[in-house]
């Protein structure tokens, strides 16, 4: 038993974090914004030069043969920046899955080399960032299709957060696209990677409301020194502490597939999706008026957190696999670790 | 990062598991606050877990201990729990003031006090709280008057658990004329030393879980100080650390309690809406998050990392959990909530209401949830004092 990140972990992550921190601030989002353009190529190319894309991808392939732990501590500074470009679904989901692929068609190797492929999973019914993307992983039923950007049409569907560019994906199936069957855990790593950024925009919204309770000075001294204000903030930190540990363990436990695991994932989707949403709102009623403006920079982050809670299935999809394994499986004190009901 | 056991951990497991079912009362011992027949019964416990050397696992074994590290630690926590083991009577010595003499003590009173703590010798009370100082510490005001090598005790103690029946206490004195955190110094004393009288209080429920302490002209050693002259409250913050930390609340006692629930419900389903069962599910995530948050910390504690103030969010997260999930027990209970005997269809409904109270006070022990807040927010998140 030993639950921590190692050395090397805490290391990348870290490398990972400042790089996202600098190169990603509220100021680069709104350049970015102003400029209507989805992704930032030098911030991209910097991600690639990192290795931060492959490192999931096995070894032989050029990959740094990682597992889904070592990717959670930059999905949550992902999250902490409101990064726009595609990285924890490339690194998380599509890398694994064209790895997994009998046939890839190449686009494994593309994906290391820069292109984006996204993600078109039956539990989603729109296709984030498809008019970056060079290929698609698209769904008929179960199986899986790789079709390249030139053999769809896209529709734009307008998203509150101005960054997630979703979109309606309308293609032909056939007998040269089908590349597999079965999304496996495609659905469950998406929830994972989706609570692990909301844990780290949660956090986000936390840090830029005690920002500005220490600034605001309202009936001659700044808001924060006042126990409504704080006791609200620290309730949003409570949840974010309590999500996290979850997060973390439904990283290392996923893989094992089980109904446990599944549930371990969910709850880590329902409690950061919570963590997210109370930490948000209560940041924009920090804020005051101003919280609910497009002045202040809160708005990206709330923005994500929202959408993200919605993504890779419902809070409600969730409660019902938590449900389904506290009635099928052992409970009780000797029945935390996912591992230690298949033994 | 592995989350599955050793094979050392599961056979340390199967041990604990094994002398649980072997030793543990069959039925329920009477309370320990009530009588003193049910106080020695527990006290009882304490001797049998001694004598098993289960008595403290995690201190060193001259002191009647097994020098357990934090993980094995909370596989003796889940297994004591599984088995439904008494409550530990003297959980204020050996969580809160054994580690604090552990680290403050001189070595004759490590060698007096904690093997009689280890093996249920002396049962202890803690006598800090005051009636103008509750989660305002710095505001007792009972003194301690040096006289040659001893102290004279004087002033007055409130809400101090187990303290009707226990043998011995350890209480925050201050020397006459000093203010606030200065001049205070945490003195241990006997409950049945001349000149001191206890007055129970009653809980809500009847029940004598707390008393005053008078002190009048107490005389104690100074062999008898924990820590240096003075240097009270700084020991006293420590030990509060202990008390918010990991080992105040280990997390298979609200395992058990989620589990216990699931089988409430699930025994009350078919009269009950949805609603209901999605609330089960959640105290059962939270009680396994607080488990897993806990084993994080400990890895990182054997790792040689150092608690800090993430602990007041331990305390506010158990505290409010525990509420939260008795009032969804008697919410299942609906009308039968309210008897204090047991129900006509078997259920024991007063389990539960007792579990209501006693959870009632989490939010208010240990420093109330409002300091634990102020905390978070000042030490923590950095936000300006008021």
């Amino acid at each position: 038993m030993q639950f921590a990140f190692t050395e090397d972990q805490l290391t990348i992550t870290q490398a990972a974090r400042e790089m996202l921190v600098e190169t990603c601030t509220p100021a680069d989002l709104r350049k970015q914004l102003e400029a209507a353009s989805p992704r930032d190529d030098a911030r991209w190319a910097t991600i690639a030069e990192m290795g931060l894309i492959a490192l999931l991808a096995p070894e032989d392939a050029g990959g740094l043969g990682m597992g889904l732990v070592d990717l959670i501590g930059i999905a949550e500074a992902a999250g902490y920046v409101g990064l726009p470009e595609p990285l924890i679904e490339q690194a998380g989901i599509v890398v694994p899955l064209l790895a997994r692929l009998e046939d890839n068609r190449g686009w494994l190797d593309k994906v290391l080399a820069g292109a984006v492929v996204v993600v078109g999973h039956p539990i989603n019914p729109f296709v984030a960032n498809a008019d970056s993307a060079d290929a698609f992983l698209l769904a008929d039923g179960d199986d899986i299709h790789l079709v390249t950007a030139d053999a769809v049409t896209i529709t734009r569907a307008e998203s509150f957060d101005p960054f997630r560019r979703l979109f309606t994906v309308s293609w032909t199936p056939s007998a040269t696209t089908l590349v597999g069957e079965g999304w496996g855990d495609t659905a469950e790593r998406g929830a994972l990677l989706a609570a692990a950024e909301m844990i780290g925009l949660a956090q986000r919204c936390i840090d830029l409301a005690v920002s500005y309770a220490k600034d605001r000075v309202q009936f001659g001294k700044p808001i924060g020194t006042t126990q409504a204000i704080k006791h609200m903030i620290a309730s949003a930190q409570v949840k974010v502490e309590f999500a996290r540990p979850v997060v973390h363990a439904a990283a290392a436990e996923l893989p094992l597939g089980t109904l446990p695991a599944r549930a371990r994932v969910a709850h880590a989707k329902i409690a950061a999706g919570a963590a997210a949403d109370i930490a948000s709102r209560m940041s924009v009623q920090a804020h005051g008026a101003m919280g609910m403006t497009w002045e202040v920079d809160l708005h990206f982050y709330l923005k994500r957190a929202f959408s993200l809670n919605y993504a890779w299935g419902t809070q409600a999809q969730q409660f019902e696999t938590v449900q389904e394994r506290i009635a099928a499986e052992r409970m009780g004190p000797d029945a935390t670790f996912a591992s230690a009901l298949t033994q | 990062m592995k989350l599955d056991y050793t094979p050392e951990q599961q056979a340390f497991r199967a041990e604990v598991r094994s002398w649980m079912e072997a030793n543990v009362p069959a039925g329920k011992l009477p309370s320990f606050d009530l009588t003193r027949q049910g106080f020695e019964a527990h006290r009882d416990w304490e001797r049998k877990l001694s004598q098993g050397q289960w008595g403290m696992v995690t201190w060193p074994e001259a002191y009647g201990g097994r020098a357990l590290d934090l993980i094995r630690w909370l596989i003796f926590e889940e297994e004591y729990y599984r088995a439904g083991a008494p409550t530990r009577v003297n959980q204020n010595g050996i969580f809160l003031l054994g580690p604090t003499m552990m680290e403050f003590g001189t070595d004759d009173q490590k060698q007096r006090f904690l093997p009689r703590m280890a093996a249920g010798d002396d049962i202890w009370a803690q006598a800090w709280s005051e009636p103008g100082a509750g989660s305002d510490l710095a505001a007792v005001r009972s003194t301690c008057t040096r006289d040659g090598d001893e102290y004279v005790l004087n002033g007055q103690k409130i809400w101090s658990t187990r303290a009707v029946f226990a043998d011995w206490a350890f209480g925050l004195f201050r020397e006459p004329g000093s203010e606030r955190h200065k001049g205070m110094s945490l003195i241990l004393f006997p409950l049945d030393a001349p000149g001191v009288t206890r007055r129970p209080i009653a809980r809500m429920d009847g029940e004598m879980v707390f008393a005053e302490i008078f002190l009048d002209n107490v005389r104690v050693p100074v062999a008898d100080r924990l820590g240096d002259e003075g240097q009270g409250w700084h020991v006293c913050m420590a030990t509060a650390g202990f008390e918010r930390g990991l080992m105040l609340r280990s997390p298979a006692r609200y395992q058990v309690a989620a589990q216990k629930l699931a089988a409430l419900y699930h025994a009350n389903k078919a009269n009950l809406p949805a609603s209901i069962g999605e609330r089960v599910a959640q105290h059962w995530m939270d009680a396994d998050a607080y488990a897993l948050s806990i084993y994080s910390t400990a890895s990182r504690l054997e790792a040689g990392g150092k608690i800090g103030p993430e602990s007041s969010t331990n305390k506010i997260f158990w505290s409010e959990m525990d509420v939260a999930l008795h009032q969804t027990a008697l919410d299942i209970l609906g009308p039968r909530a309210e008897l204090l005997g047991q129900s006509t269809d078997g259920v024991s409904p007063v389990d539960w209401l007792d579990g209501f109270i006693f959870a009632l006070a989490g939010p208010i022990y240990a420093g109330s949830n409002e300091i634990q807040r102020n905390i978070i927010a000042e030490r923590m998140l950095g936000l300006p004092r008021g």
